[in-house]
């Protein structure tokens, strides 16, 4: 060991595990992490009170009957006959209510009792179950002429229908199912990875304005490599992201157990579910530090949690826009946009993500996992450059030439605190 | 561990220039704006430095420079016989000049966290972290978060956290401000036991007191340059003696024997003292009859010496630098 290692600063490594260290324990036995493993509950419980609320909305706002004014024997007949045809189709068959029995030789003017909006008609039969006369809006004569007129067959006395039991048989899947429901895992663990990185990426954001705030970051830089806070800060927020991920996982699958569901309900992905869960877990990581690493570098260049507050916005906004991308992508399997997908380094983690539900091959995730680190680390290396540069000096700065690119958005948060020394 | 890291620092530096700190022609510039203007500085191991300057000098920017915070545009820095001041990060400890800790950690803790910074083993940081609170009468506050404490606290568990890893040099960039008196004499106490155990301190301010009292060897800046480095007794000689005579006449031949600069303020006196020295002048007053009645040399102090040099070199900066680089 020569002398500049003795006495030199810590290691790259060694550095950020010392910054990692500090901002995992900060976080763990702050009285703020229950809210943190709490979080996921709220938009579950709003997501049941609103499909909830929604149901009994849309179950009031669409209940559509279908009138009858027939002479009385036919009314009879023609209700027997919707109850026998729902028994065997199920809701597609409209409710039906008697409207009025008519005697023999009476008229009834549907149109008008229709046109009146009166209770929850939608449509209104009339005539005999011979020849009924249906009278409703266009778009509903289209949709229920072929019911009413089975309704009519069944009610009807000349020959009275019949229908026959059928016999069910089930087979665990086929070809297209099989395909199909391959793509619903992609879809549904793209979904999962994007919403786990929506929620803990961003809060990255404002990891850097705690220690600018408290002038911590001076001690830090004269002390350690730049690169080494910044991977320290990103590795204890993923350690922490983990921490979460592991509850909850553990709440939803005890609770998806304790409610008789498994993962058999899933396509089996591509590269098997053991493996799935690997690379959704390495994928993950990957994905939240490309991601963090950049909302990182913005929220370091933030002077007040004001600013991260208004940077939070177009930083969710950016990653719905990857997350649309790589969506796109997986309908477009071995086309131009999956590559560009699995390219582009803040895609590549969702697109593979799929891929591995899709296609059983293994070593283009060596590949993927290989390119992201590589960009993880570029995109650490740059970000500490920038903020070594932009941030760590003590001389007034101004706006000397047009910003460009991550430049501008440099510029946007020129560091208030800087004055001559 | 904790013996590995002792040796280590044992072992750590050697330079045979007997210099803690060499710097040549440091230059920066931010932008537009010449922070620092080719500054050269000699600090020996084992003393105490004052940097002084007015705020907005380059003192901060200077020392980051020397710490390797920022690098220099152009010029030499040596930091412990060592060309990149990184190499020698653990043997460095600094407080910066804003201040700052995180609020929940507790007081020892953040003593901990600062020397595991500078690869003190955490367990021996925190050993080491409540044994310097309780020699500095903060034994109390140990366990107590950062946020509990007094500014004043807070400040000496941040300056305990800068040499809880033993190092050879201390940098400390306004060390005084934010102190009430009583500190400030503590502090003083501090950084000569610190100098006593060879440690070399260096620290910038713009109360001269301190530096008068503490410093061997100051340098002062000035808009970015060094008018002047060397010993305290050097600054002082930059400026003249004063005289101060009070005679019993007022009008008379000795008169013409006052040197031209000479100023009256109510029955005084006031000249620099004549580089022939006092006793021509004297010969002369009393042969012209001025009736001394008290006459006395008064050397000029470093604030004076400070004053004129600083001052001076503001006044040059403003004529000779371009007139963006002065707003």
């Amino acid at each position: 060991m020569n002398q500049s290692s003795q006495s030199g600063r810590l290691s790259l490594w060694r550095a950020a595990f010392v910054v990692a260290r500090r901002d995992f324990t900060a976080i763990l036995f702050s009285r703020a992490f229950i809210f943190f493993l709490l979080g996921p509950l709220f938009p579950i419980v709003v997501l049941v009170l609103a499909s909830t609320v929604g149901a009994q909305v849309q179950t009031s706002a669409i209940t559509a009957d279908v009138g009858v004014a027939m002479q009385g024997d036919d009314v009879d007949a023609m209700l027997a006959a919707r109850n026998d045809l729902a028994s065997h189709i199920g809701p597609a068959i409209p409710p039906m209510v008697e409207l009025k029995r008519l005697e023999p030789g009476e008229s009834f003017d549907a149109r008008a009792v229709l046109e009146g909006r009166e209770g929850s008609l939608a449509a209104i039969v009339t005539g005999t179950p011979e020849n009924p006369e249906l009278t409703a809006p266009a778009g509903n004569l289209a949709r229920w002429e072929g019911t009413i007129a089975m309704i009519a067959a069944g009610a009807s006395r000349a020959e009275p229908a019949a229908y026959p039991h059928v016999t069910t048989s089930a087979v665990a899947t086929s070809g297209a199912s099989e395909n199909r429901g391959r793509l619903g895992t992609a879809q549904s663990g793209q979904l999962m990875l994007f919403l786990l990185i929506m929620l803990l990426a961003s809060m990255v954001l404002s990891n850097l304005v705690e220690e600018k705030g408290n002038k911590i970051i001076e001690i830090l830089a004269a002390a350690i490599p730049m690169d080494a806070v910044f991977m320290g800060k990103l590795f204890a927020m993923l350690a922490i992201s983990v921490f979460g991920i592991a509850v909850w996982g553990t709440a939803g699958a005890t609770l998806l157990a304790l409610g008789g569901r498994s993962l058999s309900e899933f396509a089996n992905p591509g590269v098997g579910w053991p493996l799935f869960f690997t690379l959704g877990a390495l994928y993950f990581g990957m994905g939240y530090l490309l991601l963090g690493s950049i909302f990182l570098t913005i929220g370091s260049m933030a002077p007040t949690v004001r600013d991260v507050q208004t940077m939070a916005m177009p930083a969710t906004m950016t990653q719905v826009l990857v997350f649309f991308f790589a969506s796109l992508a997986v309908t477009r399997t071995g086309e131009w946009i999956e590559y560009a997908a699995i390219v582009f380094p803040l895609s590549s983690p969702f697109a593979m993500l799929a891929r591995a539900a899709l296609d059983e091959a293994i070593w283009p995730h060596v590949l993927a996992l290989g390119w992201q680190l590589v960009c993880v680390a570029v995109f650490i290396k740059v970000g500490a450059g920038l903020f070594r540069k932009k941030v760590m000096k003590s001389g007034p700065q101004a706006v000397r030439q047009r910003p460009r690119g991550l430049a501008l958005i440099v510029s946007m948060f020129r560091n208030g605190s800087d004055k001559p020394a | 561990m904790l013996g590995l890291y002792r040796e280590q620092m044992d072992n750590a530096t050697s330079d045979t220039t007997g210099l803690a700190i060499e710097v040549r022609g440091l230059v920066k510039r931010f932008d537009d704006t010449l922070a620092v203007d080719g500054v050269d500085l000699s600090v020996k191991r084992g003393s105490i430095y004052g940097i002084l300057g007015p705020n907005g000098a380059g003192k901060t920017t200077t020392l980051r420079m020397i710490l390797g915070i920022i690098d220099p545009d152009a010029g030499m820095r040596r930091v412990l016989g060592h060309k990149d001041p990184q190499d020698v990060a653990r043997l460095i400890g600094y407080l910066p000049e804003e201040r700052g800790l995180y609020p929940a950690m507790k007081a020892y803790e953040a003593i901990a966290f600062m020397g595991a910074l500078r690869g003190l083993p955490l367990a021996e940081g925190r050993r080491r972290g409540r044994e310097l609170l309780e020699n500095h009468d903060l034994g109390h506050a140990a366990d107590r978060q950062i946020r509990q404490l007094s500014k004043g606290m807070a400040q000496i568990v941040q300056l305990l956290g800068t040499l809880v890893h033993d190092p050879e040099l201390v940098i400390l960039d306004e060390p005084f401000s934010g102190l009430d008196a009583i500190n400030q004499g503590k502090l003083e106490v501090l950084i000569r036991s610190l100098a006593d155990k060879g440690t070399t301190v260096i620290f910038s301010t713009h109360v001269i007191a301190h530096a008068e009292r503490l410093c061997e060897g100051i340098a002062i800046i000035a808009g970015g340059k060094v008018p002047f480095a060397g010993r305290v007794d050097d600054a002082r000689d930059r400026i003249p003696a004063q005289v101060r005579l009070e005679t019993s006449a007022s009008e008379g031949p000795w008169k013409a024997a006052l040197p031209q600069e000479t100023r009256r303020v109510g029955q005084f006196w006031y000249f620099p003292l004549p580089e022939t020295g006092i006793e021509p002048l004297l010969r002369a007053l009393i042969d012209g009859n001025a009736g001394i009645q008290s006459l006395s040399i008064e050397r000029a102090g470093l604030h004076d010496a400070f004053v004129a040099i600083a001052g001076e070199a503001a006044a040059a900066d403003l004529v000779t630098r371009p007139l963006s680089e002065v707003a």
